[in-house]
């Protein structure tokens, strides 16, 4: 693994929300790392703190009521947890951009399209207004939107969902960001506008060499576009590797529950398989692995003891020790 | 848009004409009346009550009393049963009396009311926040009276200026700085008083506006933009918090002619306020009315103004 190469690097990040009585630890010591020019997918069922691990890289977790407990986040060899308003401004939409999960709501209905995209491209770049117009215009050529010089003047409210979700999309390449974030950028779409987007992303990162962090529950999507998964529940990464590690050889219960849920054509005609249980709430999760009230290998040993991550080899690892065949509870 | 207002100014029409009869119904079935026509007032004989009841045609049916008052108002022929008057140069009169104290208070309780609301959702749960939250509801808890013979105690005996009324008795001799400060005096309390509650309820009103709009996604991407705080607050959030606002400030307008009864009747501002509140203990019938139906047409008025704001504000709606 190139040290040089790594674009990205979470560690043992802790966020905690704070409320009168309880202490919910949504994300409880997760790690991840996205290298130069590599989608990186983030995989979990809703709730188990996608979302905030991708605010706390922007340092957008409102505080109070959240908490950055612990960990660091290393971008470029910079640590961005601690780092001041002004530095981390120069840092958002510059060098890492977010594409938000509700593309209805996250654009302001109250400005035009062109404003809102050139806005970003005016704080972080000297250029001529002239310029910053002909960028914008290329932006929404390059994501498909079509008549974009009319398009410039136009409402949020005026565009399709879809249409809504490009424009968000070019926001976020306005400054040419070195990592892009996107969360669950198409699930408020539907299957033929998703594919679309899914295919502007992935052409787009090839132009450009970018990054992409993709946070997705939706394993399909994860197939058709990630390098490399991480499959996240409750708060933990439970399970690490390549695309292919994951679909062909995934050694975490929690995965290999997702991966039977999935509809596949083999499986026409038949009921979907579905993990038994509910994921647990950040203020109350179980002791031991959080994942033991619905894993059918659960042992005693796994409602006890926190679990490690097993290392398979080739950057693929699992936080369960009852399915690696060696006779420890990892580390 | 024409085709808006067309619709909207035949609405207002049909609304005015509901509301000039049932004011005029509230008005004649309330007991009691006029002073000059009660027979229980010992100046007047039977004779003289008679004749003023057939001159005010208070012996004819209701819908033709009726008629008669919106011929005269239009016309521009009404007159007051006290004394005789004509009641729109008596509007007039009392209008310019009013306006001053309007115009002041209205701009103090808008030009305070936003910087302290705003400033208050930005920075919430702070110092700030919580001792203006604190002194908003100490003012809309302090009843207006109470506070207005504190105000004017202070104002006389540190200052030595008196307040009542909108000059000193027998001012105009003298020079004229001192006409002007004595003229500024007595306008300010009461506009400082008119605007407290005013401020007080308008920057909380500011501040939740704010507070809501500020936890939007759009705020979130915003700030995901590296846009500086000043940007995210004062542009996306503000822009869509003032939304709300201007339908209030097309609301104001009818403020115009109602006054403040209550301050003017504490400062003895010959204002229009406290003449609407005479002509109603003297049954004053045609003062009433006209100042009701003024406000009532100020009301339509300021609500068209709102919606043809909102559509300037609001790309959401156009028509
Ligand atoms: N502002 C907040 N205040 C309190 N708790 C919060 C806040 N934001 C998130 N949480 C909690 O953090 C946990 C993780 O939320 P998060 O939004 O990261 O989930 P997610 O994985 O993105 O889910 P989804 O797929 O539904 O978007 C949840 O339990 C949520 O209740
Ligand atoms: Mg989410």
């Amino acid at each position: 693994m190139n040290h040089q190469n790594t674009l990205l690097s979470v560690n043992n990040l802790k966020v905690y929300f704070r409320s009168d009585d309880t202490l919910a630890r949504a994300v409880d010591g997760v790690s991840y790392e996205i290298r130069r020019e590599e989608t990186v997918c983030l995989v979990g069922e809703s709730g188990c703190g996608k979302t905030v691990s991708a605010l706390s890289i922007l340092g957008l977790i409102p505080q109070p009521p959240g908490e950055i407990a612990g960990g660091s986040i290393l971008f470029n060899g910079q640590e961005l947890l601690g780092l001041g308003d002004e530095d981390l401004q120069k840092i958002r939409g510059n060098q890492i951009a977010m594409v938000f999960q509700e593309p209805l709501t996250s654009l302001n209905p109250v400005f035009t399209i062109g404003d809102q995209i050139g806005e970003a491209i005016n704080i972080h770049e000297n250029i001529a207004e002239a310029e910053v117009n002909a960028r914008c215009i290329q932006l929404l050529t390059d994501v498909g939107i079509p008549s974009p010089a009319e398009r410039m003047s136009a409402y949020p409210h005026e565009l399709s969902g879809g249409q809504r979700q490009r424009v968000m999309i070019a926001m976020a390449l306005a400054c040419n960001p070195d990592l892009v974030i996107a969360d669950e950028p198409t699930t408020a779409l539907d299957v033929t506008v998703q594919s679309q987007i899914l295919k502007l992303l992935r052409s787009i990162q090839k132009e450009r060499a970018m990054s992409i962090l993709y946070i997705t529950h939706d394993l399909g999507v994860v197939a058709n576009i990630a390098d490399r998964v991480y499959v996240m529940y409750a708060g933990v990464i439970a399970e690490q590797g390549s695309t292919e590690n994951i679909f062909r050889q995934s050694q975490h219960p929690y995965t290999q529950g997702l991966l039977a849920s999935l509809p596949t054509r083999s499986k026409r005609g038949q009921r979907l398989h579905s993990i038994p249980g509910t994921v647990p709430s950040a203020a109350y999760k179980p002791p031991g692995c959080p994942f033991h009230p619905r894993c059918p290998h659960a042992i005693t040993r796994c409602r006890e003891e926190y679990p490690g991550m097993c290392d398979y080899g080739g950057g693929h690892l699992a936080r369960c020790p009852v399915m690696f065949k060696n006779d420890q509870w990892c580390k | 848009m024409l085709s808006f207002i067309g619709r909207s100014f035949i609405q207002k029409i049909i609304t005015i004409i509901f509301v000039s009869v049932i004011s005029f119904l509230i008005i004649h079935l309330a007991p009691g009346e006029p002073s000059q026509v009660d027979p229980l007032n010992p100046k007047f004989t039977p004779e003289v009550v008679e004749r003023f009841r057939k001159e005010f045609h208070l012996d004819e049916p209701l819908y033709k009393q009726y008629l008669f008052f919106y011929q005269d108002l239009f016309t521009g022929k009404t007159v007051s049963w006290k004394d005789n008057q004509s009641v729109l140069k008596k509007i007039w009169e009392r209008f310019l009396n009013s306006l001053p104290l309007f115009i002041l208070g209205t701009i103090l309780t808008w030009t305070l009311s936003f910087p302290v609301g705003i400033r208050s959702a930005i920075f919430r749960g702070g110092l700030y926040d919580r001792s203006a939250t604190f002194f908003s509801y100490l003012l809309i808890s302090i009843p207006g009276f109470f506070f207005a013979y504190i105000l004017i105690i202070l104002v006389v005996t540190r200052f030595h200026v008196p307040v009542l009324g909108m000059e000193t008795f027998g001012i105009s001799d003298a020079s004229w700085p001192s006409v002007a400060m004595d003229r500024i005096w007595h306008l300010l309390i009461p506009s400082v008083l008119g605007a407290t509650a005013g401020i007080a309820v308008l920057s909380r009103y500011v501040r939740s506006q704010m507070l809501e709009v500020e936890g939007q996604d759009y705020v979130r991407t915003a700030k995901a933009k590296g846009l500086p705080p000043d940007t995210v607050h004062y542009k996306h959030a503000l822009r869509n918090a003032l939304i709300p606002f201007v339908t209030m400030f097309g609301l104001i307008l009818p403020g115009l002619i109602g006054g403040s009864v209550i301050i003017e009747s504490i400062f003895s501002w010959p204002g229009i306020g406290r003449m609407a509140y005479e002509a109603i203990l003297a049954r004053d019938y045609p003062v009433i009315l006209t100042v009701n139906f003024v406000s009532a047409v100020l009301v339509l008025v300021g609500t068209f103004i709102s919606d043809i704001l909102y559509m300037v504000v609001d790309p959401r709606i156009r028509i």
